[in-house]
């Protein structure tokens, strides 16, 4: 790793009562990149991020922003510094209209004068919102609330995105345009996005690194392109299987690290 | 139509209460039973300011100041007292709160006595004659008053920053915390609103007749109201108010005595038979 990560994981372990979730985690997001976490159903990812944005504490562990440690902190100190997360399943506010949905996501910034471009920036991306400024929230598509909830992510002026399945309940072509984006957002705005996703193969293309989750512990990190090719991932993670001789898996797969 | 007025000035009150139920609820889903008890306190507050025998301030500055000392004093209660159980079940904070008003009367008792307390309003005892109606100035002020803040806190719940992240905390805290909005803050700011409002109400109804420690009270028929509108919509707990206000005095007047008390109580559970949600209940759904 050439550049010093801007964000840094140390060892974190979050509790749900008696349950521990996040069981020792590690692991660095470099500025400009898209990192991914990949993982299945319970494997600890979203609160990974709501640890990382503060809705969560963790009982161990350092979370570094910038080189300040920010483990603990409120949630609102926390997007001030420039971490915002963009919550799975859509929790926007269905009953305020588009625009004051993102007005909301502004909600930590003082400065009005931004305001306006960033409000064409978000329309830019998202010209659907434009169009529907003054409808009520809870009444646009699933596509159209997930590009809300990242549009309401990106007025905040983030540094860093957390991204919490952007593909959840969308169909193919949805997650297709939504993923275009946000490559897009990476590349003309720098964005670096810690991006969290049960659908491996997009995840995969559009992320620079990727690490596993499994049961609240990181079993493997690479980059992209090497976690594509590794075997393991493909079986677990894409639904790639090997030809077996009669056309059907002779044994069970092992995962590696276990 | 005399009665339909006097009904009307009435019903602001309850909805103006109403109201302070029902913020305190759609933000943080608790039940405040001390509305009421507020609202006589606020009212003593503003006698204290207002009336000779105590400061003798003019009456919009002492209003004016006990609107600002009620709205800190809900303001810390909610900082200090009910954050503590937040998270607990709701039953916690319903005795809480009723525990709360017998406090606040007690103490109300205590500083201000027992006797029922005029206030000195500018508008009291003048009538004014329109249209062969001879109408009470506190009737006409209470509903001029009420209108006027529905403008206002329409255009604060609409317009402004903190309006808006009111309304975005009730309606999904758990974005709100994403965003960045200190959500246990504007939890506390609600709490101020609703004290504001509590002494509002209270000072309304106060120039309207007497007041004494025992017209908290008055907070159980604006719950009524609340549920007749619709416990979490306010336009809803403003017209419930009204309904009540306007169906006491006929009530009085057509039936038989005794049933105007119990009149707003029968709307109530007729309207939880008829439609559970309150007449103006802003219905929940989320897409998925």
């Amino acid at each position: 790793m050439a550049n010093s990560p801007i964000l840094k994981v140390r060892n974190i372990e979050t509790f749900y009562g008696a349950v521990m979730a996040i069981r020792g985690v590690s692991l660095d997001v470099e500025e400009g990149k898209i990192v991914t976490i990949l993982g299945a159903n319970g494997a600890g990812k979203t609160t990974l991020l709501k640890t990382i944005s503060g809705v969560m504490d963790p009982e161990k562990g350092k979370i570094e922003f910038l080189g300040e440690e920010i483990q603990g902190m409120e949630p609102d100190k926390i997007v001030r510094r420039g971490i915002v997360h963009v919550p799975e399943g859509r929790e926007i506010f269905p009953f305020l209209n588009v625009e004051e949905n993102l007005m909301m996501g502004a909600y930590t910034r003082s400065d009005k004068k931004n305001f306006g471009a960033d409000m064409d920036m978000v329309h830019s991306y998202f010209p659907i919102l434009k169009e529907r400024r003054s409808q009520q929230a809870g009444y646009l598509s699933g596509g159209q609330q997930q590009m809300l909830a990242i549009g309401r992510g990106l007025m905040s002026k983030p540094k860093l995105m957390l991204m919490d399945e952007p593909s959840l309940g969308l169909s193919p072509i949805l997650v297709q345009e939504i993923f275009s984006i946000i490559r897009r957002l990476n590349k003309e705005q720098g964005m670096t996005m810690l991006l969290v996703e049960q659908n491996a193969n997009v995840a995969l293309k559009t992320a620079d690194y990727g690490y596993v989750l499994e049961i609240g512990r990181i079993v493997m990190d690479d980059s992209s392109e090497k976690l594509l090719a590794s075997e393991d991932v493909q079986e677990f993670y894409l639904g790639l299987q090997e030809e077996g001789q009669r056309e059907q898996k002779r044994w069970k797969r092992r995962k590696t690290w276990r | 139509m005399q009665l339909l007025l006097s009904g009307l000035a009435n019903g602001c009150i309850y909805g103006l209460l109403a109201l302070g139920f029902v913020l305190i609820y759609k933000a943080s889903e608790q039940l405040n039973f001390a509305q009421g008890d507020m609202m006589m306190f606020g009212a003593f507050l503003t006698i204290t300011f207002v009336n000779n025998e105590w400061f003798g301030w003019p009456f919009l500055p002492g209003l004016l100041a006990a609107m600002v000392i009620m709205g800190t004093i809900t303001y810390m209660m909610d900082k200090y007292l009910f954050r503590h159980i937040f998270g607990q079940p709701q039953f916690a904070m319903v005795i809480l709160t009723i525990a709360l008003g017998f406090v606040i009367r007690f103490v109300a008792g205590v500083i201000w006595g027992h006797e029922p307390t005029a206030i000195n309003t500018p508008l009291a005892g003048k009538q004014v004659e329109f249209g062969g109606l001879v109408l009470g100035a506190d009737d006409l002020s209470v509903i001029i008053v009420t209108f006027f803040l529905t403008i206002v806190l329409y255009l604060f719940f609409s317009r402004t920053k903190l309006g808006l992240a009111m309304q975005a905390c009730s309606q999904n805290q758990l974005a709100a915390y994403y965003m960045g909005i200190p959500v246990k803050r504007v939890f506390s700011f609600v709490w101020a609103l609703a004290g504001v409002l509590a002494a509002i109400a209270g000072v309304l109804f106060a120039s309207k007749g007497t007041i004494d420690p025992a017209s908290g009270l008055l907070g159980i028929k604006a719950f009524a109201a609340a549920v007749i509108g619709g416990f979490g919509s306010l336009p809803g707990a403003l017209l419930g108010g009204l309904i009540v206000g306007i169906v006491e005095p006929f009530a009085a007047r057509y039936l038989a005595p005794g049933f105007s008390q119990i009149a707003p109580y029968g709307i109530m559970i007729i309207v939880l038979i008829f439609a559970p949600n309150g007449l103006f209940a802003q219905m929940q759904n989320k897409k998925v």
